[in-house]
């Protein structure tokens, strides 16, 4: 089986860039690009230049002093006083120049990812440059100005008015995706992430259900620091096979923060390459069950942008275009190219050793602990789900 | 924090001669636990639980679906004199009664007015918002020496970056008692620079700690 599919990129995606210093690096952007092309899986005929959103498309999520609050940032003219109350001007999203434009590109990214798939021009569609799930209505927050998955989302339900899954494997929360569709029961969000005990949102409790109509349409599990593959990826497994059966999607989209990886400096999880080799693997194969196969696929977090970021992104273009995920070695002009570059030694091959982090002692207690986290995840889902064999 | 800032003023109550199953059906219909009964100048003369309605219920087990006793007075089965509490005492001590006493419920008067409730569950509510949990952050554990002045110490290295504190926890360390915990919550998402600058000033930072995995 093949499938069309398209891949989102702009050079002007690195202009998304709040200072040299900054976690937040839109480099694994161009270097994923061209890792791609270089292992020969990416062709220019599939590269589609993203557009940028309107204002208009910006305003289905945010707040209207919030855009204008950005756009005075964008040219220098917001006052820190003024920034601080939508989160613009802190450690974590300070203000740059032209950001209003950056962030609307970024947005515009993944608009022009919907509806290559939607307009079926592809199957499916990857925008890496996407997946800023830490935006809110009204406040900028983690990384993120505007939330490109929810203005997607909302665009989705207003032009085309279908049922979308929102699937979020970043080590974080996907708390500002899950607040504007918290009422709402034709977007169902499931987040898998580290738990917030100690980890920024420190949201995302498997309790966090929604509300009103959309009561029993957010889906949370929050699983142990240090957490490895098996369970990782029994957790993803489990809960999206089962929430897809429940919630019956017309759409899935897929954000990819590729940040759980043992070597990410934000997060305390211990995945290693397998867990980025599974996720797209599966999101494909749930596409096709529920959706023919509409899927659209967004970047996220991922702080280590050397030695994590290219390889796990490069599996979700390589699992949409041809169904199979890279293995082997990588490309020596493309270790050549960016070596020089990196602080750290690069990886020469796409799958990870189980070597590269001790042995975690606790690894049994940490599996049973999540486990019983994705039960009482599920609860609702599995309960409805004989509700409804009983009731049909 | 005064019990004015957490307790609820919207209180469902009773007459005393409110039967008990009215006081089943309120129960039941606002998921509560207790009502005050209250005399025709809002003092509050008794208290009923949810637990002093089902006694007074009849077993599921008998099929009388109209049960007499369900007609009695709620007087006759409401627990007297009440505990109450005022809007200006603490929290704390609010949570000493609860802690020390069989009940989970504490009308607040003034005047000898009904003006609010505070439960339990209130208690536990304030608790967990005092934390810091429920706003977006990451967390830090910090051991400092249990000395004078160390606490500012630590704040100064965190106010030298742009990051909101959300909340400060210090408690004793227990298997070490020459130390104390300190637990900041703090508004980023890359405590890095931070966790960096409190390590540069040699204060021992527990969380985040990646090594402490191999040292169990």
């Amino acid at each position: 089986m093949s499938c069309k599919a398209a891949f989102i990129y702009s050079e002007q995606f690195q202009t998304y860039q709040f200072n040299p210093d900054h976690p937040f690096n839109q480099l694994r952007v161009a270097m994923t690009k061209d890792l791609l092309e270089k292992t020969g899986v990416l062709d220019t005929s599939q590269i589609v230049k993203p557009r940028l959103a309107t204002e208009q498309e910006l305003l289905l999520v945010h707040d209207k002093n919030y855009v204008n609050a950005v756009k005075k940032a964008s040219n220098g003219t917001l006052s820190t006083a003024e920034g601080l109350p939508y989160g613009l001007g802190t450690e974590d999203t300070p203000m740059f120049t032209n950001m209003h434009q950056a962030s609307s590109l970024l947005v515009g990214g993944t608009l022009t990812a919907v509806d290559q798939v939607l307009e079926g021009n592809v199957a499916h569609a990857l925008n890496l440059g996407g997946g800023l799930h830490h935006g809110f209505k009204r406040k900028a927050s983690g990384f993120c100005i505007y939330n490109d998955g929810a203005i997607a989302i909302k665009y989705i339900r207003e032009k085309y008015n279908l049922r979308v899954l929102y699937v979020d494997t970043d080590a974080h929360h996907g708390d500002g995706v899950q607040s504007v569709f918290y009422d709402d029961p034709n977007v169902c969000t499931l987040s898998i992430h580290e738990t917030g005990r100690y980890l920024f949102p420190g949201t995302g409790n498997a309790n966090e259900r929604g509300i009103k109509q959309g009561y029993g349409y957010s889906f949370n599990v929050p699983i142990d620091a240090f957490t490895e593959d098996e369970s990782f990826l029994e957790v993803y497994q489990t809960a999206l096979e089962e929430i897809a059966a429940y919630f019956q999607p017309d759409v899935i989209i897929t954000q990819n923060g590729a940040d759980a990886h043992c070597y990410d400096p934000l997060t305390h999880l211990s995945s290693t390459m397998a867990t980025y080799e599974f996720i797209p693997k599966l999101a494909h194969e749930i596409a096709h069950t529920y959706c023919e196969g509409r899927w659209v696929a967004l970047g996220g977090g991922g702080y280590d942008i050397w030695r994590v970021v290219p390889r796990a992104w490069s599996q979700i273009w390589s699992t949409m275009q041809q169904q199979q995920i890279l293995t082997g070695n990588l490309p020596n002009e493309w270790i050549k190219k960016w070596h020089g570059s990196s602080p750290v030694t690069l990886p020469t091959t796409w799958h990870d050793d189980k070597t590269i982090y001790h042995p975690i002692p606790r690894k049994k207690e940490i599996e049973e602990k999540n486990r019983n986290v994705l039960d009482h995840a599920l609860k609702f889902a599995r309960n409805k789900q004989h509700f409804n064999l009983d009731h049909s | 924090m005064l019990v004015s800032d957490i307790m609820k003023t919207n209180v469902i109550t009773l007459s005393p001669e409110a039967t008990i199953a009215e006081a089943l059906k309120l129960l039941n219909d606002h998921h509560i636990r207790h009502i005050p009964i209250v005399d025709q100048q809002n003092k509050v003369i008794g208290i009923v639980s949810d637990r002093d309605v089902r006694d007074a219920s009849p077993s599921i087990f008998t099929n009388q679906k109209e049960s007499e006793t369900l007609h009695h007075q709620i007087q006759t089965i409401m627990s007297h004199p009440v505990v109450t509490i005022h809007p200006l005492d603490f929290v704390e001590e609010i949570a000493a009664i609860f802690y020390e006493e069989e009940f989970a419920c504490l009308p607040v008067t003034r005047e000898n007015k009904l003006i609010g409730i505070v439960t339990e569950k209130d208690m536990l509510y304030t608790l967990i918002q005092l934390t810091g949990t429920h706003v977006q952050s990451s967390q830090i554990e910090i051991k400092v020496p249990d000395q004078i002045g160390i606490l500012p110490e630590v704040m100064a290295v965190l106010g030298k970056r742009k990051v909101n504190i959300t909340s400060v926890l210090l408690y004793p360390n227990y298997k070490d008692p020459q130390y104390k915990i300190v637990v900041v919550r703090i508004q980023t998402m890359n405590p890095l620079p931070t966790i960096k600058d409190l390590r540069a000033a040699n204060f021992e930072v527990l969380w985040p700690n990646l090594s402490m995995e191999t040292d169990v």
